[in-house]
C-alpha cells in the first residue's frame, strides 16, 4: 500500500475527510517555501501538494501565475524543489504529490525526474497537460519509481473519459469542480456534490475535489460527497501576503487548521 | 516512415513523428475532440467545401495572385523571383484563409462567440472580420507590448465590433496572449470556439489550420507552371507559429525537389539571446499543446523570444515544422531586425509594394538566395501580409530620415 492509499485508509476508518494543501514549491523564496509547507503539515494537512513553478500555467488563474513567478524569480528549479520535499520529509511523513507542467520535467528527463522524485520522498505524481493521450510518456516511469499517478477528471470529462482516468490513475482521482482554472472563488459550483457522488460510483479510488474551494465552509460542502478537498489558491494567498515574514508560516497554519476542523 | 512520395502527417492522434499531440488539461479534451470529429466532417461535406471556397473567391479575393517581380530580380542578379500575393487577400493578409475557414466550422458547431489570440493584429483583424459576417461576438487576447506597436490594428479589430484584451502578464506578446486565449476557453468551453491562428496549439489545429492555408500552395504551385512550366527551386516564407509557411510548402512536399526555406526572426542576432529563432535555436519541448522546439532555458522555461515583427515574436512553433526540420525535408533560416528591415526597402523601393515586418523576413532572405542561384533558375516567395500596420514603427524608428538607397 503507498502512502497515499494508507492515508485515506486510515481517513476512513477515522471517519474524516482529508485535505489537500497546495503550495507552489520556492515561494516566495526556497527557505521561507519550507516553512509554508511545514506549516501546512503540522496545521493538519493530510496530503500535499507541490507545484513545480513553470514560466507559463495555462491552467491557472491569477493567484498562482504570481506564486510561479515570485518562485522563479528567487531561483526555484525543479532540482531544488525535490530538495525541498527532500527537506520537508526530515521532519514530516505527510504525503507528497508533486504538481507541474510537463515542460521543465520533460527537460529534466522524465525517468531522471521519476528516480529523483521518488528519492526525494515525493509519492505521487500529478502532471496537469498530461491527459491520457499524452500520459503514456510518463506514466511507467512513474510507476516503476513506485509513485502514483494522480489523474484528473473535469465537468467535461463524459463518462468514457472517467473511465479512462479510472483506469490509469492511482492513490486518489483528482476532480476538478469547475470548468476554469485555478483561483479562490466565493461558492462551489451548482451540481458539484452530485457530479462527485456520480464519479465515485464508478471509481474504488478515494475522490479529491478542487479547483475554487477558499474557505472551511466550502471544504466541507465539497467533500461531502467526496474523500478530500484540495484547496490552493487560498492559501497561496497567505503565502503572498505574508512573505517571508516570521509569521507567514504561522497564519498558514491557524487557517489549515480552520481548514481541517470543517472535515473531521 | 511513410512512403517516398505519400505524405500523410499527421497520425491519428495528432502527432508528426514525436512532435505534436494534445498537451492541455483535462478540461478541454473533450472540446479538442468534438472540435476534431466535426473538422472531419466538414472536410468530407460537400457543401463546406463549397461554401468555403465562394467565400474565398468572392469576400476574401482569391485567388491571389504570382507576380514576377522583375526590378527585384534585376537587383538580385540571380534567379527569377516571383511573389505570393497574399497581402492582396481581404484584410491584408493569407489570415483570412483559415478565419473563414475555422469561422464557418464554428457556425456549424452552433458556437456564437468566438475568441482568438493574435500578436501582429493580422489574425486577429482576419477573426473579427469574419464575427462581423456572422453576427457572432467576438473577444481578442493580444499582449500590451503588440498593443503598442500595432496600434492601427487594434483600432481595425475595434471598428470590427470585436473586443481586445490586452494581456500584461509575461512578455506582454503572442506567447502571453496565448496563455490568456486558453485560460478563457478552458473557462466558457461549452459555449466559446477558439480560433487559432497558426499551425500551433493542440491537435487538430495544427493540421486544420494547415489545411486551410494549403489554398496559397495550390494556387501558387498551379501558378507557377502556368508562367513558368515546372517546379520552382526554391520556396521561402517567414516562420512564426508557421501557417502561412506551411500553407505554400505543402503542396511541395511531396516531390521531394523543391527546395523548401522557413525564415525565422533572428532578432538583434541568433547569438544576442534576443530573437524568435525558435527552430534555428530551441530545443524539443512542450508549450500551448503541442511538443515542438522552444525557446526555453535548461530548466524548461520558457523564455521571452525577441522581434521587431510581432507576429514572429514567439517562443514556440507549429509542430509540423519541427518535424521537417528533423526529417530534412525544409531547412531553417534566421534573418534580423535589420536585415528584415532592408527587406522592407528593397520590395518598397523596386515593386512598390510594402510588406509586412513578418514577410520582410522573406523577402531578405529569398533576395540573398535568388543572388546566390543562376538566372535560369526560379524562387517563390510569400508575401503573407501587407505592411501598412507597421508603417508607424518603421517611421519611428528611421526617425523621419530618408530612406536610404
Amino acid at each position: 500500500m503507498s502512502r497515499i492509499e494508507k492515508t485515506f485508509a486510515s481517513l476512513k476508518e477515522r471517519r474524516e475527510k482529508g485535505l489537500v494543501v497546495y503550495l507552489t514549491a520556492g515561494d516566495p523564496d526556497p527557505r521561507a517555501s519550507l516553512s509554508y509547507f511545514r506549516a501546512a503539515a503540522d496545521g493538519g494537512a493530510d496530503l500535499l501538494e507541490v507545484g513545480i513553478p513553470f514560466s507559463d500555467p495555462m491552467a491557472d488563474g491569477p493567484t498562482i501565475q504570481a506564486a510561479a513567478r515570485r518562485a522563479l524569480e528567487a531561483g526555484m528549479t525543479t532540482a531544488r524543489a525535490l530538495a525541498l520535499i527532500e527537506g520537508l520529509r526530515r521532519t514530516h511523513a505527510t504525503p507528497v504529490v508533486v504538481f507541474g507542467y510537463f515542460n521543465p520535467l520533460f527537460r529534466y528527463g522524465i525517468r531522471r525526474f521519476c528516480r529523483d522524485a521518488r528519492a526525494a520522498g515525493a509519492d505521487g505524481v500529478l502532471v496537469v497537460d498530461l491527459p491520457c493521450e499524452e500520459a503514456g510518456e510518463m506514466l511507467p516511469e512513474v510507476r516503476n519509481a513506485g509513485m502514483d499517478w494522480i489523474s484528473l477528471v473535469a465537468p467535461t470529462s463524459g463518462p468514457g473519459r472517467v473511465r479512462r482516468a479510472v483506469a490509469m490513475g492511482s492513490g486518489f482521482l483528482y476532480l476538478i469542480s469547475v470548468t476554469g482554472i485555478t483561483g479562490a472563488r466565493q461558492s462551489l459550483p451548482p451540481g458539484v456534490e452530485a457530479w462527485a457522488r456520480e464519479v465515485k460510483r464508478r471509481t474504488s479510488l478515494p475522490v479529491a475535489v478542487g479547483f475554487g474551494i477558499s474557505t472551511p465552509g466550502m471544504a466541507r460542502a465539497a467533500a461531502r460527497s467526496a474523500d478530500a478537498a484540495v484547496v490552493g489558491s487560498a492559501c497561496v494567498r497567505i503565502v503572498e501576503s505574508n512573505g517571508a515574514s516570521r509569521t507567514g508560516p504561522e497564519a498558514l497554519r491557524r487557517f489549515v487548521r480552520s481548514l481541517k476542523k470543517e472535515l473531521r | 516512415m511513410q512512403e517516398n512520395n505519400k505524405y500523410a502527417w499527421p497520425d491519428r492522434s495528432g502527432h508528426y513523428g514525436i512532435f505534436g499531440g494534445r498537451y492541455v488539461s483535462e478540461t478541454l479534451m473533450s472540446a479538442l475532440i468534438d472540435l476534431e470529429t466535426a473538422y472531419r466532417k466538414a472536410k468530407r461535406d460537400r457543401g463546406f467545401i463549397r461554401e468555403l471556397d465562394s467565400l474565398l473567391r468572392e469576400y476574401a479575393g482569391r485567388p491571389t495572385p504570382l507576380y514576377f517581380a522583375r526590378r527585384l530580380t534585376e537587383k538580385a542578379k540571380g534567379a527569377r523571383i516571383f511573389l505570393k500575393r497574399e497581402d492582396l487577400a481581404h484584410t491584408g493578409s493569407h489570415k483570412i484563409n483559415n478565419t473563414l475557414g475555422q469561422g464557418l466550422l464554428a457556425g456549424r458547431m452552433g458556437k456564437r462567440r468566438i475568441i482568438a489570440e493574435t500578436g501582429a493584429g493580422q489574425h486577429g483583424v482576419a477573426t473579427a472580420t469574419v464575427c462581423a459576417r456572422m453576427g457572432v461576438s467576438c473577444a481578442v487576447y493580444m499582449g500590451s507590448e503588440d498593443i503598442r506597436r500595432q496600434e492601427l490594428n487594434v483600432f481595425r479589430m475595434r471598428l470590427l465590433g470585436a473586443e481586445v484584451i490586452p494581456v500584461d502578464s509575461g512578455s506582454r506578446t503572442l506567447k502571453d496572449a496565448m496563455n490568456e486565449a486558453l485560460r478563457d476557453w478552458v473557462t466558457n468551453v461549452r459555449t466559446t470556439y477558439y480560433l487559432i491562428g497558426s499551425t500551433a496549439g493542440p491537435h487538430p489545429y495544427p493540421v486544420m489550420v494547415r489545411d486551410f492555408q494549403t489554398v496559397i500552395g495550390r494556387e501558387a504551385l498551379r501558378q507557377f507552371r502556368e508562367i513558368c512550366g515546372g517546379l520552382p527551386s526554391a520556396v521561402v516564407a517567414c516562420v512564426g507559429g508557421g501557417s502561412n509557411a506551411m500553407g505554400i510548402f505543402t503542396p511541395f512536399l511531396p516531390g521531394k525537389t523543391v527546395r523548401l526555406v522557413g525564415v525565422e526572426a533572428a532578432g538583434l542576432g541568433l547569438s544576442s539571446g534576443r530573437h524568435g529563432a525558435t527552430l534555428c535555436r530551441g530545443r524539443v519541448g512542450v508549450l500551448h499543446g503541442s511538443k515542438s522546439f522552444v525557446i526555453q532555458d535548461k530548466d524548461g522555461q520558457i523564455r521571452e523570444a525577441h522581434s521587431i515583427s510581432a507576429g514572429l515574436d514567439y517562443p514556440g512553433v507549429g509542430p509540423e515544422h519541427a518535424f521537417l526540420k528533423s526529417t530534412g525535408r525544409a531547412t531553417y533560416v534566421a534573418v534580423t531586425d535589420e536585415q528584415a528591415l532592408e527587406g522592407f526597402d528593397l520590395l518598397s523601393r523596386y515593386e512598390g509594394i510594402l510588406p509586412a515586418l513578418e514577410s520582410s523576413h522573406a523577402v531578405a532572405y529569398g533576395f540573398r538566395l535568388a543572388g546566390k542561384l543562376g538566372r535560369s533558375r526560379a524562387i517563390l516567395i510569400n508575401l503573407s501580409g501587407r505592411g501598412d500596420k507597421d508603417v508607424p514603427l518603421i517611421a519611428g524608428r528611421k526617425g523621419g530620415k530618408r530612406v536610404a538607397d
